[in-house]
């Protein structure tokens, strides 16, 4: 048969392969013919893993042919996945594939065990097609900063998909395969989603185990997926979310089970919009359509309201403190001993210091040494210990917002998709792209990002809706009824 | 506020980084442009607040401390640059 995953949602992917409308290893071939078609041009992906996929795609299949030949209670038991072609992240770990984190100093790096979230997408039936691209460690905007080359937007290959999970979005958005994890410290889930027109969900830090995930700034890191909807990415976050006893920051909660309703009815909600969040210089594309998503979903009951992040113009200044500060510590384990690059020296000393500055690239160093600055002796206080509790005040600005509203609505990014090289000679300039993702990250609250329009040039425009700890719920239900009303999401881009 | 050429080196130093003359002369620029950026944060009034250093740890519990199982020696070395018996192989640490 003639099988067009690029037209179709994982529910009917999903739906065909229960039904035997076509087999698992059909749909991973369609998939890959799309990767070996695209890919010359978009580079999504460090490392390409036919063989794998089919191997697995093959496995699902026998499973779901011996539960058609079993009692019908088979079938229930099947794994919600089962079949389903995804591209991992090259930062999180599975097992026996090489994991670069888009750094030359992991190069020949084949982990020894699988990230509890990649583990939990296993189990409930994923195929593996690739590890896809990331700025180096997941430090960047834009994606550049990979050590094997930039993913080039598929709305407009000049221009990038964001970052640092830009090849994730961008696979997703040329729709090479259904859905893909992603990894957001600062943003890089939400700002490639709206670069790239697709929706990403950042869950509550804590609800998806970082187990496995190569660690950047520990305590803002975490795990979440893309999807071209609301809808399909909440089939991968009920799978990925749930206590892990191997991540210390992991959150003993019940794992989510949400199940979407076709309602449209927002009655009830009270949608915040901040005005910190709507600033001059940015692109007025993005400002009117956010506000009329915001007007769309007050069309479907909710009630907008304003609501102060008093707060927010502190979020850059202290997240490029405390993550570069974690990042100095979490990156001290490449230094040749263990695994990774070593350059060859007479002495350890040089060992440490020349695989390191062979290895890393220039925004892994330039935020290692910010972060190794930050936490001397001396500054200690002054940086990281201020910008640690201006971070109070900035998470206590969302816990006294979500007193009065529900979930908050506003911009993913100032712009849409900036130009390859754009910002590579200013790492300030591309710092401030992150100004409107970071703040979830400090507060710990989930955040989802979706499509709402498009600029002049064709270029997706992102909104962004944060909520309560935990109520990732809240954010997919609001961004459902939204996609159901509307149909920006279904839109892909035309490529070639 | 500017860096100092010694302080960049320092840091480079604690940082166990190698840098090049031209990769030293260009982090102290950039690095002092993103400390005055960052200088803004001494002007919040903090005395009466304590630091966060994660945002959700209250639900997050810390797990028995009990022995368990861990990766075999052989599959955790088999990403060592230089290995010896059971052990990472590295150059003297002391001449």
């Amino acid at each position: 048969m003639n099988l067009t995953p690029e037209t179709m949602t994982i529910a009917e992917m999903l739906a065909g392969l229960r039904r035997a409308d076509f087999t698992s290893r059909e749909l991973t071939q369609a998939c890959l013919a799309r990767i070996e078609r695209f890919e010359p041009r978009l580079h999504t992906l460090i490392t390409y893993t036919p063989e794998l996929a089919l191997r697995q795609a093959d496995e699902a299949d026998r499973r779901y042919r011996e539960s058609r030949q079993g009692d019908p209670s088979a079938a229930l038991a099947l794994p919600p996945l089962l079949g389903l072609p995804v591209m991992i992240k090259d930062v999180l770990c599975l097992a026996d594939v090489r994991c670069t984190c888009g750094s030359k100093i992991l190069e020949n790096f084949v982990p020894p065990y699988t990230a509890t979230a990649v583990q939990r997408l296993l189990d409930a039936g994923v195929v593996v097609v690739g590890k896809s691209n990331t700025d180096e460690y997941a430090m960047g905007s834009s994606t550049e900063n990979s050590a094997y080359g930039p993913t080039h937007n598929p709305w407009d290959l000049e221009r990038v998909p964001g970052g640092s999970s830009g090849g994730s979005a961008a696979a997703v958005a040329a729709r090479l395969v259904p859905a893909a994890t992603g990894s957001d410290t600062g943003g890089s889930i939400r700002q490639p989603a709206a670069y790239c027109g697709i929706t990403g969900l950042k869950p509550t830090y804590g609800r998806v185990s970082r187990y496995g995930l190569v660690a950047y700034g520990s305590s803002l890191d975490s795990v979440g997926a893309f999807a071209a909807s609301a809808a399909e990415v909440t089939l991968l976050f009920n799978q990925m979310a749930g206590y892990d006893p191997r991540d210390s920051t992991s959150c003993n909660l019940r794992a989510p089970n949400i199940q979407l309703s076709r309602s449209t009815d927002l009655k009830g909600l009270r949608v915040g919009v901040p005005d910190e969040y709507f600033i001059a210089g940015m692109q007025p594309e993005v400002e009117t359509a956010v506000r009329a998503a915001i007007a769309q979903l007050e069309a479907l009951g909710a009630v907008a309201q304003p609501v102060s992040l008093p707060h927010t113009e502190y979020a850059l200044p202290v997240y490029y403190l405390i993550a570069p500060a974690e990042a100095s510590a979490n990156l001290a384990r490449y230094d040749g001993v263990r695994f990774g690059l070593r350059e060859p020296s007479q002495s350890l000393w040089d060992v440490f210091n020349k695989s390191r500055g062979a290895g890393l690239g220039a925004e892994v160093k330039r935020r290692i040494m910010l972060g190794t600055y930050a936490l001397s002796a001396g500054y200690y206080d002054a940086y990281y210990g201020q910008a640690q509790k201006v971070r109070t005040l900035i998470r206590q600005d969302f816990l006294k917002a979500f007193q009065d509203v529900d979930v908050i609505a506003c911009p993913v990014a100032p712009s849409t998709a900036f130009r390859l090289g754009e910002h590579t000679d200013d790492p300030l300039a591309m710092y401030l792209e992150d100004v409107f993702t970071l703040p979830a990250n400090l507060a710990g609250v989930p955040g989802l990002s979706f499509p709402v329009g498009f600029d002049g040039r064709g270029l997706p425009i992102g909104m962004q809706l944060m909520g309560p700890h935990f109520k990732e719920e809240a954010l997919l239900k609001t961004a459902h009824a939204y996609q159901l009303t509307t149909g920006w999401h279904k839109r892909a881009p035309e490529l070639f | 506020m500017s860096l100092t050429q010694a302080e960049v080196e320092h840091i480079a130093h604690l940082a166990r980084l190698e840098l090049s003359a031209e990769e030293l002369t260009r982090y102290r620029q950039q690095l002092s442009a993103i400390l005055d950026y960052a200088a803004r944060l001494q002007s919040v009034d903090t005395s009466r607040i304590a630091p966060t250093a994660g945002a959700t740890l209250d639900a997050a519990p810390l797990r028995a401390d009990e022995p368990v199982e861990g990766l075999d020696v052989d599959i955790v070395l088999r990403n060592a640059p230089q290995r010896e018996d059971n052990q990472f192989r590295v150059p003297p640490v002391l001449e």
